[in-house]
């Protein structure tokens, strides 16, 4: 069994909101990430599938399928984007780094053909990071 | 949906491996220049593991603001800038990384609730790290 881990960036603003708390609760909880003016960052993120080497091609997964399977899914999605205004999943649900890798990894899971899904991770900064393994 | 948070720490601080139960020569031989009289540092990259349920109405596994604070008061105001040796928590063991990485992740066991402490790993330089992990880690602890 290898594990393939392929990382990508993306940059894109967001902020903390929940309408059904009061201004003060949201303060409370958020802190400055309730600006609603929204703040950046540069985002990381690193996508690990796992499976057996194949013994033709000796890949695990064919890279040039899974970068583009994460442009699509994710960078072309992301990158210098709003999370909060563009991305549909975040109309619903704060634009967390814990929500983002389980929004990712939906995202990836159904199209992957070749090779398992088997770690999400993204770093909001050096500082953060959040990593989802597909468990309910 | 369970998730995983990490959370990074930096803090300067100064040890010796030395232990009483050895002879001069046999301390130099086991540690080496980690042994040298007056002491070495580093920079720890101390990261802090934890898992929970997404709380759908924040996003969050934890606040930030609740881990960082504990760590300040619990871990960091202890260790950060200190020499290791002089403290009670090393009074009796060697402050090697292990066993610092278990001091810390007892702190962080006997008193963080806010959500379930999984691992704490610590960088002591570009070479080594060291890591707690808790038990029936499962399939998480495949790749780390």
């Amino acid at each position: 069994m290898i594990y393939l881990t392929r990382r990508a960036d993306f940059s894109a603003s967001h902020y903390y909101h929940n309408p059904a708390f009061s201004p003060e609760e949201n303060q409370r909880v958020f802190g400055k990430c309730c600006n609603l003016n929204g703040h950046g960052h540069n985002y990381t993120l690193e996508v690990t599938v796992k499976g057996e080497v194949d013994a033709t091609t000796g890949f695990v997964v064919d890279l040039k399928d899974l970068k583009l399977l994460i442009e699509r899914e994710v960078t072309d999605a992301m990158d210098h984007r709003h999370l909060n205004k563009e991305v549909p999943e975040f109309q619903s649900q704060n634009p967390t780094t814990e929500n983002l890798a389980i929004v990712i990894w939906n995202r990836i899971h159904p199209k992957l053909k070749v090779a398992k899904l088997h770690r999400v991770r993204v770093y909001e900064s050096e500082d953060l990071y959040a990593d989802f393994y597909g468990e309910a | 949906m369970k998730a995983y948070i990490t959370r990074r720490y930096v803090f300067p601080a100064s040890h010796r491996l030395h232990t009483a139960a050895l002879t001069e020569a046999e301390n130099y031989e086991l540690y080496g220049k980690c042994n040298h009289p007056h002491g070495h540092g580093h920079n720890y990259g101390l990261y802090v593991t934890v898992s929970g349920q997404v709380d759908p109405a924040t996003g969050m596994v934890c606040n930030l603001t609740d881990i960082d604070a504990f760590v300040q008061r619990e871990v960091l105001d202890a260790f950060d800038h200190q020499n290791l040796n002089e403290l009670d928590a090393f009074h009796e063991k060697v402050p090697t990384t292990e066993n610092l990485c278990l001091e810390i992740e007892g702190i962080l066991r006997r008193g963080f609730t806010a959500a379930r402490v999984e691992e704490v790993r610590i960088q002591e330089t570009r070479k080594n790290s060291f890591a707690t992990v808790a038990p029936g880690a499962g399939a998480r602890r495949e790749l780390s």
